[in-house]
């Protein structure tokens, strides 16, 4: 369960950059979470509702963009995607493919933000 | 007020890759190779490092921190070889993060140390994205625990520098086949070298203490050339 852990670093990082900005509370959050990050998103959401409890999070929407995990072929010079099985070898040809050109981020994208303390409430 | 948009663009484990530079530097300007060790439970990551420690304690200083999330068991059984040795108790986490390892080596004077070894928790998954500062990430993999352990875990295997299939001295009785394990890393870490080792009876010991040595005096040469050419632009300016 190292989403917890990840989770407190989303919140954390989240609330740092909005107490800075003046915001009382983070009503969204964009994550960029790459297909070999070893992250399960459902683990993430729970473990974020529960990180996000007496803080500025709280309550918070969570938008996931998974990234593919994608490499570059040397042999045939082309970027490749690869499938969610993680077989390092390109699919046209065969070739071993060990650069990775994407799929690896854990990336805190962007905040919505607002001064108002309370929801809607 | 309307909410508005933040962009940030930020790592989410920001702190941790930060606080691992940091230590990275550390370690390069005291002179330590640093290892994390990381497999799944079971592997003999406690015996390897038991018997790596008492080898290498003829001729070099190495140390080892052990990450457990109970008991102080495997930090005892390391320091019968007389190394420095300290246990971190996770409670429940399921990795090490580098705010743990600077805790534990915070009252150590690792200055001349030629060797730290971080034993991370058993744990195939999760310590895949904290960086603990080290040199070499180490992956055990257990003859016992069959050919396919590392298509069922490539992630936390994508990230390893070396490859250990370990417990060798077994591989006859579980009918391990060496050729299918080595064909699944290499699908999984193009790459990747692996030394095949028993701590038990010291096959392949050589392989691995040699390989060590070796990346050990590589990291020295670079932080050396590092240092003079920074010298020579110092005195250059």
């Amino acid at each position: 369960m190292h989403e917890l852990s990840v989770a407190q670093c989303v919140v954390d990082e989240a609330c740092k950059a909005a107490a800075k900005e003046g915001a009382a509370r983070v009503t969204k959050l964009w994550l960029r979470i790459g297909a070999l990050a070893g992250i399960v998103e459902e683990a993430l959401r729970f473990c974020f509702d529960v990180a996000a409890e007496g803080t500025a999070c709280q309550g918070a929407a969570l938008e996931i963009e998974r990234v593919d995990l994608s490499v570059m072929c040397e042999n045939c010079r082309q970027p490749r995607t690869l499938a969610e099985r993680f077989l390092f070898v390109c699919p046209e040809c065969g070739s071993p493919t060990p650069e990775i050109l994407a799929g690896q981020e854990l990336e805190l994208v962007s905040l919505e933000i607002t001064a108002d303390a309370a929801a809607d409430s | 007020m309307q909410p508005r948009i933040l962009e940030l663009r930020t790592k989410i484990l920001k702190k941790n890759d930060e606080l691992a530079r940091q230590l990275r530097a550390e370690f390069a300007r005291w002179g330590v190779f640093v290892l994390n060790v990381v497999a799944g439970p079971g592997a003999g990551k406690t015996e390897l490092l038991a018997r790596t420690l008492s080898c290498l304690n003829a001729g070099y200083r190495a140390a080892a921190v052990v990450g457990d999330l109970a008991t102080e068991n495997d930090a005892a059984r390391l320091a019968a070889s007389g190394s420095d040795v300290k246990q971190i108790l996770t409670g429940t986490m399921c990795h090490l993060e580098a705010e743990m390892v600077r805790g534990a080596i915070a009252d150590w004077d690792l200055n001349g140390c030629d060797f730290l070894f971080i034993e991370n928790v058993g744990n195939l998954v999760c310590p895949s994205s904290w960086d603990l500062g080290e040199d070499l990430r180490v992956l055990l993999c257990a003859v016992t625990e069959g050919e396919d352990k590392p298509l069922k875990y490539p992630t936390l295997i994508n990230t390893a520098d070396l490859v250990l299939i370990s417990k060798t001295d077994l591989a006859a009785a579980v009918e391990f086949d060496v050729a299918a394990t080595l064909k699944n890393i290499q699908l999984v870490r193009p790459g990747v070298p692996v030394l095949l080792v028993s701590a038990k009876t010291g096959q392949g010991m050589d392989d691995w203490l040699a390989f060590l040595k070796l990346r050990r005096e590589e990291k020295q040469q670079r932080w050396n050339t590092d240092n003079s050419a920074a010298r020579d632009s110092k005195s250059l300016s």
